[in-house]
């Protein structure tokens, strides 16, 4: 099982010892408030992904032939999720991210919030973080 | 008195589950929910009514017509209009202000100038930028006061003879600020200028008579009447939709086609090109009516009285802010909890079963004046109450504790 394959389903099974929607939220708001920050210069126009809801900031750096991505979100339940997908993809392979399937949304009920009518700048930062795999991978 | 529980049996979809909890549906200023009566009038105009209007000799078509041509009347007495051909049918709201703004596009020229608000959702902004892009006139946006009322002395210093058009809403989607358009339409055809009134947030609150209020042009959509979506109505002055140019060219709109000239069609077809929506036209004099029947003075006190509960309430809740304290104001409340992100508080108060909206409602450059990246919105209909305003406090109550 790859690493990203591997923390999916760690990621799965704490989220399957929630029995309600509280629960889950509480999780990802102590999700949120736990990530890392992202350094304040990179928190730049150019970073910025703009959704219609929320905003989410994106860095990502290149070194010993892995990506680090760090981000940052204005709503903290964004920043929950923003945390997850952090806790997935960064500090892999740009092929293991790049080629990287994230049926983990799914099976932890939060395939609403990562769908392209939420607008809350998730889906797209999903896809950056999929394009700089690419290009990094070049 | 309005019997609220009996009116609420109207609306199928309130009876609705979220998450196992009773919806309560607090977003009217997006769309309103629709009573039975539209439902069936929009059922049975497939079932047993449908062929295009205007076009054929035969039964159904006169059918057809006649019914789409009955809530013209409807509209026509609904909001005082002189004329029924001064009632123009158009998609909604955003539709009919393209037109008139389409329009202009050919009728200014550079120095001319457009004044707006700073209140204004986006589509009452952005057509009026396309409209000045394109004919070299200039756009004035008449500032906000910290309550979110028109400063209305900018507004007065604004005012020349190079005004050719003011174009402000009725009723702010975001602040619920009631603008005094009276005195607005007054000063600005003082100067010689054309009005044209934003209704969307206001049609189904206050009472309008056209005549006596004198805009040159007024719109709204009918689906925040109550009625269905892909309606609207572009009301305009006889003389002063004549001198507009038609927006779409195609079927109904013209009088005569040839390939050395074709001539346009008389109002209010000039503008209506195309197969209309005519179901939902049709099912809109239902809606209509369902006001009528209740009264909108009745509707507007009960509305009333659900906002200043709501406003005392949401404000007993530490550290709320409410966007939007304009002394006439209709029912919306913006507003935000402590640095909470209301996406955040939208997000937890769905859960338990409420329907707000949070983001910048369209109105980007409210957001900028305040400097919030966007507020919650409660906004409210006739068939909510006091209870579920209730309801809706204890949600924001937990929100924030979950949150802070």
């Amino acid at each position: 099982m790859s690493t990203i394959k591997k923390i999916q389903a760690e990621i799965v099974e704490d989220f399957g010892m929630f029995d309600d929607w509280m629960q889950k939220y509480e999780y990802l708001i102590d999700l949120g408030n736990e990530l890392a920050p992202i350094k304040e210069q990179y928190k730049t126009e150019d970073n910025l992904i703009k959704g219609c809801q929320s905003r989410v900031w994106l860095h990502a750096e290149h070194t010993q032939g892995k990506i680090i991505f760090t981000a940052d979100s204005d709503a903290i339940m964004t920043k929950g999720i923003v945390a997850i997908l952090i806790n997935v993809l960064s500090n892999q392979a740009p092929k293991d991210i790049a080629t990287a399937k994230l049926d983990f949304i799914n099976e932890i009920g939060l395939k609403d919030q990562l769908s392209p009518t939420r607008a809350n700048g998730l889906v797209s930062m999903i896809k950056k973080m999929k394009l700089y795999a690419i290009a990094f991978n070049n | 008195m309005l019997d609220i529980s009996k009116i609420r049996k109207q609306f199928p979809i309130l009876s609705t589950k979220v998450n196992g909890e009773n919806l309560v549906y607090f977003d009217n200023g997006a769309t309103t929910q629709k009573p039975q009566s539209v439902i069936t009038a929009e059922s049975n105009y497939y079932q047993n009514e449908n062929s295009n209007v205007h076009r054929g000799v035969h039964f159904l078509s006169g059918l057809a017509t006649d019914k789409f041509e009955e809530t013209r009347i409807t509209i026509q007495n609904f909001i005082g209009a002189k004329h029924s051909h001064e009632i123009i049918f158009t998609k909604g709201t955003t539709d009919s202000i393209n037109i008139v703004a389409s329009g202009y596009r050919t009728l200014l020229n550079k120095g001319d100038e457009i004044i707006i608000s700073e209140l204004e959702h986006h589509s009452n902004i952005v057509p009026w930028q396309m409209c000045c892009e394109q004919s070299g006139a200039t756009l004035k946006v008449i500032p906000l006061l910290d309550n979110g009322s028109l400063d209305m002395i900018a507004f007065e210093n604004f005012l020349s003879e190079n005004t050719k058009l003011v174009s402000v809403s009725h009723i702010s989607n975001t602040l619920g600020t009631i603008n005094p358009i009276e005195k607005i339409i007054e000063k600005a055809q003082a100067v010689g200028a054309k009005v044209m009134i934003d209704g969307a947030q206001a049609a189904a609150h206050i009472s309008l008579n056209m005549q006596s209020l004198g805009a040159d042009f007024y719109c709204f959509s009918a689906h925040k009447l109550y009625g269905p979506t892909g309606v609207g109505i572009l009301y305009g002055k006889e003389d002063v939709l004549n001198e507009l140019p038609p927006y779409q060219g195609g079927g109904e709109m013209i009088k005569e086609v040839s390939f050395k000239k074709t001539t346009y069609a008389c109002l209010p077809h000039k503008f209506e090109a195309g197969t209309p929506n005519i179901a939902g036209v049709v099912a809109f004099k239902s809606a209509i009516d369902f006001i009528t029947e209740l009264g909108l003075s009745n509707i507007a006190k009960y509305e009333e009285e659900l906002l200043q509960y709501a406003t005392e309430e949401v404000l007993k809740i530490e550290g709320l802010k409410i966007y939007g304290t304009a002394k006439n104001k209709s029912g919306i409340i913006s507003f935000n909890i402590n640095e909470l992100h209301p996406y955040d508080i939208g997000m937890i108060v769905d859960k338990m079963g409420i329907a707000i909206r949070t983001g910048h409602h369209c109105t980007q450059p409210i957001m900028e004046r305040f400097n919030i990246p966007g507020t919650a919105r409660i906004s409210l209909a006739v068939y909510n109450t006091k209870e579920e305003i209730d309801i809706c406090i204890n949600a924001l109550k937990k929100a924030k504790m979950m949150l802070s």
